[in-house]
């Protein structure tokens, strides 16, 4: 019997793909499994398997050429079989059924009664069908619901559907000896693709300095004491960072390819740590906020974070990032660029340590700091420079109101 | 006339009608057998004459207590029962009529006496045989049934049925109304307004037991006011029938008290319309809970018959019973109806206040575990009930914790039997608490009590 080759859905965002190359040739045998072609998608290029075997009869999309998830690109069939009626039909792939054919062997667990396939839950238009509810197990659970396949009304992704969802993703998982291979949600993902884009491209490099912190502690419990709302080390950080970087516009830019865009406000990015990853809100012109309205904001928004109620507003346009794991008892480290951004500044624990000052030792209260640069954007001296201001900042934060 | 149908209905109930309403439409050609009047219990000795009389007896409470505190006053109230059962009775036979209507405007025949099942999808009503080329729907429903284990044989006169005491000329002078469900505590209410003296006997520890623990306390509270007595957690032992009273040995809690009443009103229990039926002939076999056995297709055990209501298990409500006749007719025509979600049918006593319900109860999610959150609302709380002078009664709203769908929605207030819905399509659509909120509800209106509730179980009440 004849086998249809449709575009499969080989990432979760995919909505098309192009054939990069074909490895069989029309007329060649195939097996089921075999590579049939190597498909580009939107993220990397994958293999498109052979779900049926035969002959390979006709290719209808040939390398190069683009077709959406769903489109029919080949088919395969026994030799003297009569394709003629498949081939003419292909302008009306069955686009619902078709996209995900890898998922079916996965689920056919449930057997409670179904409504027919429909359109499937993803209309034309690229809006998901799901309820309310649905959309809110689904995203605390970080699943993405165009990966669902709907049995509510017209294919409405419902409860049931998102709480099956996990059982098909298991039966995926191997697991064996002392390990546990687990499918990257969405936002780990993301994580992936946008550190991948940092650490490869763009060329780091590293300064760290050691940071007193006797007056800026001094300074934040008589800020504390006085009781109006409390502040961190880290929205002292945040204050003297922006306020350096007003000073070292060359450390606040993007860079973009073909060019360097400084700003002249400072949007400080602030990676907080959630429930299986990571994500970095933004305060808006930091610079030109005062210390206390810093402390509200990164709290309220390290709380929305956690909640994962963050609108996209609320994370992206940030001109340099800060990350801090000095609650974790981190004294030092170095932090990935957040790209389009030019430099990060990771943040070490506040320790006591013996140092000399002018000829004793004695303790003091002391931060480690890195600051890890894109060199495209900044060089080595200028980049020491504002670190520079920034130390000197903390070791006299009077300046926060100079 | 053809004796062929493509589909033959045996009981013209909410639930055989609807069914043969929607065969209709789908292009079968469709008969309703009927031994009694269309419309079955709900119109004719159930739903509809019962909400007459409630009618009746709200207007009876208004004149006699509230109308001088709106600045209405009137002469002595003369409450004559009669005139109102007279009335429900108009109100059931233009019902039934109506249903007749609805059958000949979808060319639906109705054939009258009473269909028995033979073999190959065969129905005998009388001498006549009818087949039905695609499908036979049971529909027979139930009846009323007294209990005859305790000496309380229904005799129309002294032990009677709801269908008795609809057909009632006056109000007796005292009334014990045995089973405080939802046709108890109804019945409760129309007597005692047209000034019986009334008796509410619950085996279980409350009345309407199967209700969520608040709201039967909220209308407990509300009865004991108007004098109506509530033996909960009793039983009646025993019964001696005189001919113009019954007096009645109820145990509540180890001791025994004896009730001498005009009339017992049996509202506990009903019988299935199964007797004689054919099932055996045809094949079809009854649960272990004494239903007809049916998948959740509604197929019987026997190929090409189909059960729906009351006769296919609970809840015994004629809004199931007629939206498991859309979902067979649907299937019948080869369609594929979405799944009936029986977790989500409302439930509403048409007392005053009204009490509706949806989803779980506070103590079911205790029972299940659950994490959650209550929002609850007083309708003394809310300015339109302040304004009709109908504070009685709150909106509850139980919500999961973590991802704010409602699980239960509980209602006693004036009109909750219409303020559900909001609720009912709210968890038929998953919407959350949030949505529930979000929607824009009108001022003044009773129904703000629902989005205040909402907003409670999620700690932002408004108006409290």
């Amino acid at each position: 019997m004849a086998t249809k080759v449709f575009m499969e859905a080989l990432s979760p965002t995919m909505e098309e793909g192009r054939i990069a190359s074909w490895v069989k040739q029309e007329g060649e045998s195939v097996a089921q499994g075999d590579v049939l072609a190597e498909v580009e998608t939107d993220k990397a290029i994958m293999e498109l398997q052979a779900r049926g075997e035969g002959i390979l009869r006709k290719i209808l999309v040939p390398a190069g050429g683009t077709t959406e998830v769903g489109g029919l690109v080949a088919v395969i069939a026994a030799a003297d079989e009569d394709i003629a009626g498949l081939v003419a039909g292909q302008q009306a792939p069955p686009a619902g059924a078709a996209a995900r054919p890898a998922a079916a062997p996965a689920a056919p667990a449930t057997a409670a009664p179904r409504p027919p396939p429909a359109a499937g839950a993803r209309e034309p238009s690229g809006r998901v069908k799901a309820s309310p509810l649905a959309r809110r197990l689904a995203s605390e659970k970080g699943l993405d619901l165009r990966g669902l396949d709907g049995s509510g009304p017209g294919g409405r992704i419902i409860k049931r559907d998102v709480l099956a969802a996990p059982t098909a993703a298991a039966a995926l998982q191997g697991k064996a000896g002392e390990w546990e291979d687990v499918i990257p949600t969405q936002l780990r993902k993301t994580i992936a693709r946008r550190l991948v884009q940092s650490l490869g491209p763009v060329p780091h490099f590293f300064l760290t300095t050691e940071i007193d912190m006797e007056r800026a502690l001094d300074a934040r419990e008589t800020l504390n004491a006085i009781g109006d709302g409390k502040i961190s080390v880290n929205d002292i950080v945040i204050k003297v960072v922006a306020m350096a970087l007003r000073q070292h516009r060359e450390c606040n830019a993007w860079w973009q390819d073909d060019h360097i865009r400084y700003f002249d406000d400072v949007h400080i990015a602030m990676a907080v740590a959630i429930e299986d990853g990571l994500i970095t809100p933004v305060i808006r012109a930091a610079h030109a906020k005062s210390l206390r309205t810093i402390a509200a904001e990164s709290r309220a928004l390290a709380e929305r974070a956690r909640a994962r109620k963050l609108q996209p507003e609320e994370y992206t346009g940030g001109t340099f990032s800060l990350s801090n794991l000095g609650m974790l008892g981190i004294d030092e480290f170095t932090a990935v660029i957040n790209p389009p951004e030019a430099g990060i500044l990771a943040v070490g624990a506040v320790t006591e340590k013996p140092v000399v000052v002018d000829g004793a030792v004695t303790v003091r209260r002391r931060m480690r700091v890195t600051m890890s640069c894109d060199h495209r954007v900044i060089d080595g001296a200028m980049g020491a420079r504002f670190l520079q201001t920034v130390r000197r900042m903390l070791e006299q934060p009077l300046a926060i109101v100079w | 006339m053809s004796k062929t149908f493509d589909v033959i209905i045996l009981g013209g109930g909410p639930a055989g009608y609807v069914c043969a309403i929607r065969c209709a439409q789908l292009g079968l050609s469709t008969a309703v057998v009927e031994r009694e009047k269309l419309g079955g219990v709900c119109v004719n000795v159930g739903c509809i004459p019962s909400k007459a009389l409630l009618h009746a007896a709200w207007v009876a409470n208004l004149v006699r207590h509230d109308a001088a505190q709106l600045g209405i006053t009137t002469g002595d109230v003369t409450l004559d029962f009669g005139v109102a059962m007279k009335r429900s009775r108009q109100v059931s036979e233009q019902n039934s009529k109506g249903v007749g209507f609805l059958m000949k405007k979808h060319k639906v025949t109705v054939v009258e006496g009473t269909g028995v099942l033979q073999k190959d999808r065969a129905v005998k009503v009388g001498t006549d045989t009818y087949t039905a080329s695609k499908a036979i729907v049971l529909a027979t429903g139930t009846r009323v049934k007294g209990l005859p284990q305790a000496g309380l044989e229904l005799n129309a006169t002294t032990v009677i049925s709801s269908d008795d005491a609809l057909f009632l000329e006056r109000a007796p002078a005292s009334l014990a109304i045995v089973g405080a469900g939802a046709v108890g505590v109804e019945f409760a209410d129309i007597f005692s307004a047209f000034g019986s003296t009334v008796t509410l006997i619950e085996v279980l520890p409350r009345i309407l037991p199967m209700e969520d623990a608040e709201s039967s306390a909220a209308l407990a509270k509300v009865y004991k006011k108007r004098g109506i007595a509530m033996l909960v957690g009793a039983k009646v032992k025993g019964a001696k029938v005189a001919k113009t009273s019954v007096t009645l040995e109820v145990e509540t809690s180890g001791k025994t008290q004896s009730l001498e009443v005009e009339k017992v009103l049996m509202a506990a229990g009903r019988a299935m319309n199964i007797e004689n039926l054919g099932l055996e002939a045809a094949g079809v076999q009854l649960s272990d809970t004494g239903f007809i056995k049916v998948d959740h297709h509604l197929r019987t055990t026997a190929d090409g018959i189909y059960a729906i209501g009351d006769v296919a298990g609970p809840p015994m409500l004629a809004h199931k019973g007629s939206r498991e006749g859309v979902q067979v007719a649907e299937r019948i025509a080869g369609q594929t109806p979405h799944p009936i979600r029986y977790d989500n049918i409302p439930s509403v006593t048409y007392c005053h206040p009204e009490v509706a319900s949806i989803g779980l109860t506070e103590d079911q999610c205790k029972e299940r575990k659950l994490d959650v959150q209550i929002g609850k609302f007083p309708l003394s709380a809310n300015g339109r009930a302040r304004a009709t002078n109908e504070t009685d009664g709150f909106v509850k709203i139980i919500r999961d914790k973590q991802y704010g769908e409602i699980l239960g929605a509980h209602i006693v207030a004036a009109h909750a039997s219409e303020m559900i819905h909001e609720l009912v399509v709210a968890r038929e659509n998953e919407y959350t608490v949030e949505e529930v909120d979000l929607a824009v509800h009108a001022h003044p209106t009773l129904s703000e009590a629902i989005a205040e509730a909402a907003l409670d179980s999620m700690g932002r009440v408004l108006h409290t």
